[in-house]
């Protein structure tokens, strides 16, 4: 690990940026789904509708904060901070721009993935803390879910380290100069933006919340600030996700004319609203059909993507 | 520092080893192993092997143990497991197992102190277990790989659906009939 980038500030600015990005995208989502269905949205609390997040915020801290007696009280209350805690911490080795960021970890991309990986424990746990049939099931999808696509998740974004031959993130943006890796990675993008849906369980793939099958799955019990836990949570993997994407398919700072944080920034933003309208647009699969996907389909074509990127890597080596 | 963060650290993991050991419910139990894992996880970090630490993470942390998770809410143990659990816990239990490593613990304390003048013999290392392994005792490690896709196979076999036709009339017979005896016949949690 190279020397800490950042001081106490750069912590304390990031974090509080986070913080704001993801209470905002409540009001975001509401209003840009609404625009593309035709209707209005929040627009009534404050210019826009901006205030929406203040309102809603307000509500949520006074609502009763109510623990079921039949739940297991202190894995209940644990649950929700896993999600919280991992996604926040995730974000200390997004490459913001140069000079700007918490660490320079060499292996940046595998940190992301062992973040990532442990979010599901929030899941799982609330499941199974609740003590309700429909959250154990909520729990269980989402284990088996995010633990099958954990595995393409990493191999897909396997071909993007062999392109940059590193899995330090910093330099894998410098090695875009030459050229976005989307363009030669573009199934490993695909497979990379399916799995990255199923992990952070956002609709179409939000199967262990289904409302129509399952109330509402693994937070079925849950009230008040933990609900708001999970629902900060879930904005906070989204954004993380679409900074991630940024970095290994986009060219991460790159780009002409405007600074390097405000291109970052840019792309994350477009990638955010790409989460949204995939949610605006695609119906849920059913759950065997998204299991069916994922080992059939989406396992077999990220390894022909790593086999076929090894062996280009090689030839053009050799 | 470092040496201070390396202990308290591993403080950390033996509290979280002693703690899953002791607890009655299995979930509280798994949640202080894979905090004893990340612990270990800090370990190998400040010992300089950040891909070690990485890969703790994600393989032990991230995926074997969200497995073990998933296995124990599906068995949805209720009281009944706890109160299990905490007749094994009886300190009557532990005595003999606790004195027997102790003396182990006492005979390793032995070893180390005398340094390299203790009698423990011809010293095998990494190496040679791997050129033994590979060499003259390959077709012992050839048939053990295959005990074990034999175990596999097996279990694939046990765990497939039986599948009774339509207008059948519903009378188990042979594998599934020695399967329902076999689930039926210990009776404690069933």
């Amino acid at each position: 690990m190279n020397a800490g980038l950042g001081d106490a500030a750069d912590i304390a600015g990031i974090l509080a940026s986070l913080i704001v990005v993801a209470a905002m995208l409540i009001w975001v989502e509401r209003r840009l789904l609404a625009v593309w269905q035709d209707r209005l949205g929040p627009n009534r609390v404050g210019p826009l509708g901006l205030m929406q997040v203040v309102a809603d915020m307000i509500k949520m801290f006074f609502k009763e904060d109510w623990i079921p007696p039949f739940a297991d009280k202190a894995v209940f209350v644990l649950a929700p901070t896993i999600v919280f805690i991992t996604m926040l911490t995730g974000f200390a080795v997004v490459p913001f721009a140069p000079g700007v960021g918490i660490i320079d970890f060499n292996f940046g991309l595998l940190y992301f993935l062992a973040m990532s990986s442990l979010s599901v424990y929030s899941v799982v746990l609330a499941g199974y803390a609740s003590g309700n049939k429909y959250s154990l099931l909520g729990g269980l999808r989402a284990a088996a879910q995010t633990v099958s696509y954990e595995v393409f998740m990493g191999i897909s974004i396997m071909g993007v380290v062999m392109l940059a031959g590193t899995f330090n993130l910093r330099e894998i943006v410098e090695a875009q100069r030459g050229g976005w890796f989307i363009i030669p990675q573009f199934l490993g993008f695909i497979i990379f933006l399916i799995a990255v849906v199923a992990e952070s369980r956002r609709t179409p793939l939000d199967l262990p919340e289904a409302e129509q099958e399952l109330v509402a799955g693994f937070h079925t019990e849950y009230s008040g600030m933990k609900f708001g836990m999970f629902f900060v949570g879930e904005y906070l993997a989204i954004t993380l996700s679409s900074a991630m994407i940024v970095t290994l398919f986009f060219g991460g700072w790159l780009g002409p004319w405007l600074p390097p944080l405000l291109w970052f920034c840019l792309k994350t933003a477009v990638g955010i609203m790409f989460f949204i309208l995939l949610r605006g647009s695609l119906p849920r699969p059913r759950y065997d059909q998204l299991m069916a996907f994922g080992w059939k389909v989406l396992l077999p074509a990220a390894l022909v993507n790593l086999l076929a990127t090894g062996a280009v890597v090689l030839s053009l080596q050799g | 520092m470092a040496l201070t963060l390396f202990y308290i650290t591993s403080a950390v993991a033996i509290f979280a080893t002693v703690m899953m050991i002791t607890r009655l419910n299995a979930v509280h139990g798994l949640l202080y192993l894979i905090l004893s894992l990340l612990a270990v996880g800090v370990l190998f970090f400040l010992l300089g092997a950040h891909f070690a630490a990485v890969l703790e993470v994600i393989i032990y942390a991230g995926a074997i143990m969200v497995l073990f998770v998933f296995v124990i809410m599906m068995l949805n143990q209720g009281q009944r497991t706890i109160d299990q659990e905490q007749a094994w816990l009886k300190p009557g239990t532990w005595i003999g197992p606790t004195l027997l490593a102790l003396i182990l613990f006492a005979e390793m304390l032995v070893i180390v102190m005398s340094g390299d003048r203790a009698d423990t013999g011809y010293i095998v290392n990494a190496k040679q277990v791997g050129t033994v392994l590979y060499g003259p005792y390959l077709l012992a490690v050839e048939l053990a790989s295959m005990l074990l896709l034999a175990g596999l196979v097996g279990a694939y076999h046990l765990a497939k659906p039986i599948l009774i036709p339509r207008g059948h009339k519903f009378r188990l017979s042979g594998q599934a009939a020695q399967l329902s005896f076999k689930l039926r016949k210990p009776g404690r949690n069933v």
